[in-house]
């Protein structure tokens, strides 16, 4: 990209609003950054000679006649291995006390993959976790949400599951995350003695929100460094994607664009496709994997912004308590993992994909038991049988706290519905019946 | 001679344009930058100002940028070679791309310009030529592949010469035509058209009449789709359209599969890329990659090109039917097709519909299903074009503008419903309300009949019907309570409960189970329909369910097993045996 003079700056600013200037420059490019009285701001619409610039940390106290210059490139990234082991905030410059990153500077938010340099994810990520090995198998390369209340310890579940899930990188992108998380976040990766394998780019609740717009790109620019330049397998967590969403909204909202549903832009659909979508199996061995959050509103998935998540993610983990045994559990109905069928039964024992489908059928049947029973009526024999499954594969298997291995996990299960049920009841192909069925 | 102009204005794609001569709407132009070419679409013409929508990233785009525009409509090129591609929106291979990463400006031909084809004339010299005449054929993949005379041909031109049999490159001259104004005109095997017209170069549209074979039991016996059809599955994120249509597209009784990833997810297109060359076509014993082609334009790609890519999927089906074949068209999703139409249409500050969707959205959808079909040619011979779109409505919900207007155009339903994917009944096609209206066709009736079953069309009616009695019957015994019914409630239940296990699910995942073959599906559907007519009886309700539980298990093992296996015939006694205890005597 040309390079502009440094010296030709503007004093000029026609328009001000809360998240954008608008001013006469010559030769501005799309996209192109600028500082605003300092303030980092990137070029949004031009018309004719008038140039809006989207002001990250917001426009409060700009002067109209501030001093704009244009720096002549799109954000940009120093990107090398010392990014190792750094925590820096949405532009990419240290919070943590320590000297700004060297590196080639490179254009966050590149190209997509061709899809066909792209492989098939085929290696099961595990994590200990019943929920998520058992029912919802997560495969290298894939991109899946927690969708949780924000009561819901939704980040220590995925510092466990980042922790457990064996990366060469761990890459965190916080965006609007508390000042307490981000130190929890810190501590536990200090304590697990990983820190020289986590890169974290940071903007907390204390951060104007609109720099968050920069958080996901930075993130994945730099996990795209190490899975291509690196070929190391890259697990990207990023925090809180509805947090992001919301500051799409803002911007897009203060250029007039017509919002469409809960006043999201009509464009949210893209915009989170653009990041989740640089999940990827590369033909060599790297790979990107991303596990974002997704908060709820009171558990509301049709909402646009979890509802265009889904559309977009290869399914999602659904956190949420049990009321029956107080376990905060992997809801088996809501959850998805698209990607297991690629790994289940092959890459695991044969039997996973019976056994976990009975399961959940069962769970089922529990539940409508139990609405059943909250309505009054009678239950029979086996409406209590499945009541009783129910409750102990919740406690055994489902609750985010029990850990155990692939094996253990498929024996559990076998062990529970041999216990309640006759092979009959279960639906499972006889031959695994024969092979595996406990008494 | 074609139009130039400058850059004076952008927001995000859409770029105003100062022209230098005339500009035609739709028009195709280059915007140079930095450069690279960025191709894109005039899409409105306001006083002396060019709107035009980008296919590409528009990163570094300034005022002055010179744009050069080449007169002519986004075309798709058309000709041997396109079976087993893999093309974006815009038509450019995917695998001539080079690099890891979609370069932008960068872009690929169509058709492989060097290889030679075996081309052997269908017409002779003096012979008269119409638009989409077959002038020859070559062999792609197996199939007859017509090269055919100029689709947008006007009236009886002559046929001056004529190749001689012989191997020729798509772009050697094969025939020399003379048109109606004498003019003389050298055809290549390359044919061209506008992606956004309805190529019309057949002699009438009939309504379907012939089954689609497609394997599933939930389609074929309950909600069939004909040749030539159209369908599109509705459904909440996670139910299983895209699996459903993959499981059409691997299995249907189809000539030519065209597969549209319009907007969804990469990983899914990665899927068809790494399966359908190891997959075998039941019809013809060749790999399912050799009769598909797969245009490729995924969520993170241009959105504008998103738009573009189910008119070129589209147009190619459009080709192959004009060659008398059996095309299958698929789109994944047809709601990010809107949705990139909402896009644009709101930067261009157009007066927005429902749910800010422009206000023709059901226009535009009602003409590209409309543009599907079963078509007799010009020469007598038929061919169609089937398509299935899904439709992913925001929440859920499908009181929302692009399901309503699409099911306006589309004659077949098939919901997913998000209660049996929970329950993973898979497939979720909701039985009760989905459709197809093609069941009323006294075509398809008389075909059906004669061609498919006896029983079929009654078989399907008298199944819905046992579904909707079973829905009923739940939703009364759930009112009452087990004993506030008569046992006959249960058992109307639990026969539903039976269909729904052994004919609607179907493990999409399971060798056998994947693909039923006509002739099981109609042994299992009166099967089952006999066992439905019988009267049980039961001496207490909570005898029912251990009853039927029994029977749909051996059931459900059955439709594990290998037609004609030793354990096929076992487990079909085990269930004759099991079904004919607690018959009343009267019944037997
Ligand atoms: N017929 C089936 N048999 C077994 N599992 C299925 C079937 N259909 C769907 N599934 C399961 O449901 C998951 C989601 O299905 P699919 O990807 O087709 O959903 P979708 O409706 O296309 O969702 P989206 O709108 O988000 O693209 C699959 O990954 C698979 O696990
Ligand atoms: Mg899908």
């Amino acid at each position: 990209m040309k390079k502009q003079p440094f010296n030709i700056f503007y004093t000029e600013i026609e328009n001000i609003t809360k998240a954008t200037v608008a001013l006469r420059a010559d030769n501005a490019g799309n996209e192109e950054l600028a500082l605003v009285e300092g303030r980092l701001a990137q070029v949004v619409k031009i018309r004719g000679s008038m140039v809006t610039l989207q002001v990250f940390s917001g426009t409060e106290g700009i002067a109209n006649n501030a001093r704009v210059e244009f720096l002549g490139t799109a954000p940009s990234l120093a990107l090398s291995d010392k990014l190792k082991g750094r925590f820096l905030n949405a532009y990419g410059q240290p919070i943590d006390e320590r000297p700004a990153v060297e590196g080639p500077l490179t254009e966050i938010g590149g190209p997509s993959v061709n899809p066909v340099r792209r492989k098939q994810p085929n290696t099961p990520i595990f994590t200990g976790i019943a929920g998520i090995d058992l029912n919802n198998t997560l495969v290298g390369g894939q991109k899946i949400p927690f969708f949780a209340d924000p009561d819901q310890p939704y980040n220590e579940v995925m510092a466990t599951v980042a922790l457990r899930a064996k990366a060469d990188k761990i890459i965190l992108g916080g965006m609007g995350i508390s000042n307490d998380d981000l130190i929890y976040f810190k501590d536990t990766f200090r304590n697990a003695g990983v820190l020289d394998k986590i890169i974290a780019f940071i903007n907390t609740t204390q951060d104007p929100p609109v720099e968050r717009l920069l958080i996901p790109d930075m993130v994945l620019t730099t996990a795209e460094y190490f899975a291509v330049e690196k070929q190391e397998q890259v697990l990207v967590l990023l925090t809180d994607m509805t947090l992001y969403a919301d500051a799409l909204s803002i911007v897009s909202n203060r250029m007039d664009q017509i919002p469409s549903k809960d006043s999201m832009p009509g464009s949210l659909y893209s915009d989170l496709a653009r990041i989740y979508e640089k999940a990827v199996q590369f033909e060599g061995n790297g790979s990107i994997t991303i596990i974002a959050v997704t908060t709820l509103n009171q558990g509301d998935i049709t909402h646009a912004i979890p509802d265009n998540t889904g559309y977009i993610t290869e399914g999602q983990l659904f956190l949420r308590k049990d009321s029956e045994t107080g376990k905060v559990i992997i809801d088996p109905f809501r959850s998805l993992s698209r990607l297991k069928q690629l790994v289940i039964g092959k890459k695991t024992r044969e039997d996973h994909p019976q056994i976990m489908n009975a399961c959940i059928r069962l769970f089922a049947d529990a539940s409508e038991a139990k609405i059943k029973k909250e309505n009054g009526f009678e239950l029979t024999e086996y409406n209590n049988r499945t009541l009783a499954f129910a409750k102990s594969y919740t406690e055994s298997l489902l609750a985010i706290d029990v850990q155990m291995d692939m094996e253990e996990m498929l024996d559990k299960a076998w062990e529970l519905v041999g216990k309640f049920f006759q092979p009959e009841e279960t639906g499972i192909k006889q031959a695994m019946v024969e092979k595996y069925w406990k008494d | 001679m074609s139009a130039t102009g400058k850059v004076k204005g952008l927001i995000a794609n859409l770029v105003m344009i100062e022209p230098e001569g005339a500009v035609r709407q739709n028009e195709i132009c280059f915007l140079e930058t930095a450069g690279d070419w960025l191709m894109g679409e005039v899409i409105k013409i306001e006083g002396d100002t060019i709107y035009v929508q980008i296919y590409d990233s528009t990163r570094g785009v300034r005022i002055g940028d010179k744009v050069t525009f080449t007169g002519s409509m986004l075309e798709v090129t058309l000709g041997p070679g396109m079976l087993s591609r893999k093309y974006d929106g815009l038509q450019s291979d995917l695998d001539e791309l080079e690099g890891t990463f979609l370069q932008r400006g960068q872009r690929s031909d169509a058709l492989d310009m060097n290889r030679n084809w075996d081309f052997k004339p269908l017409m002779k010299t003096g012979e008269e030529v119409v638009a989409g005449a077959w002038l020859g054929v070559v062999e792609e993949n197996g199939l007859p592949h017509r090269i055919m005379a100029p689709f947008d041909l006007k009236g009886h031109a002559r046929l001056l010469e004529m190749a001689a049999q012989g191997t020729y490159k798509v772009t050697d001259t094969i025939a020399t035509i003379e048109l109606e104004n004498g003019e003389r005109q050298p055809l290549t095997m390359i044919n061209k058209w506008p992606s956004k017209l309805a190529m019309k170069a057949y002699k009438q549209k009939l309504r379907p009449f012939k089954l689609l074979e497609t394997g599933i039991r939930t389609i074929d016996t309950l909600h069939p789709m004909l040749e030539g059809g159209t369908g599109f599955i509705p459904g909440p994120f996670g139910c299983g359209k895209t699996v459903l249509q993959q499981a059409i597209a691997k299995q249907a009784k189809a000539d030519v599969v065209i597969v549209a990833a319009c907007g969804e997810r990469a990983n899914e297109v990665v899927e068809i890329f790494t399966e359908f060359p190891e997959l075998d076509d039941p019809s013809t014993g060749r790999k399912l990659i050799e009769r598909t082609i797969i245009i490729a334009n995924t969520s993170s790609m241009p959105v504008a090109a998103r738009e573009a890519s189910v008119y070129t999927a589209m147009t190619i089906g459009e080709y192959y039917r004009s060659m008398g074949l059996r095309v299958l068209l698929l789109v994944d999703s047809t709601s990010r097709w809107a949705q990139a139409l909402r896009e644009m249409s709101n930067r261009l500050e157009e007066l927005p519909g429902p749910d800010a969707f422009p206000m023709d959205l059901t226009a535009v959808i009602s003409s590209f299903y409309a543009r599907a079909g079963y078509v007799t040619l010009n020469n007598d011979e038929q061919g169609s074009i089937t398509f299935i779109g899904t439709v992913s409505p925001a929440g859920g919900n499908l009181k929302e503008p692009v399901t309503e207007a699409t099911k306006k155009a589309a004659r077949c339903f098939y919901a997913l419903e998000q209660r049996r994917a929970d329950s993973k009944r898979y497939p979720a096609v909701d039985p009760i309300d989905s459709y197809s209206k093609y069941l009323e066709y006294p075509e398809f009736q008389s075909y059906a009949s004669s061609s498919v079953g006896k029983d079929w069309i009654s078989n399907a009616l008298e199944i819905k019907n046992v579904m909707l009695r079973g829905k009923e019957a739940a939703d009364q015994i759930n009112i009452l309570g087990d004993d506030g019914v008569s046992i006959d409630f249960h058992v109307e239940f639990w026969k539903s409960e039976m269909l729904d296990f052994i004919l609607l699910q179907q493990d999409a995942f399971d060798d056998v189970d994947m693909f039923t073959p006509i002739h099981r599906q109609a042994f299992m559907s009166s099967f089952l329909l006999d066992i439905s007519r019988r009267n049980y009886t039961f001496n207490h309700f909570s005898e029912v369910r251990p009853f039927f539980r029994k029977l749909i298990n051996t059931l459900k093992q059955l439709n594990y097993a290998e037609e004609g296996s030793d354990a096929y015939e076992k487990l079909l006694e085990e269930a004759k045996e099991l079904s004919e205890l607690n018959v009343e005597v009267s019944n037997i």
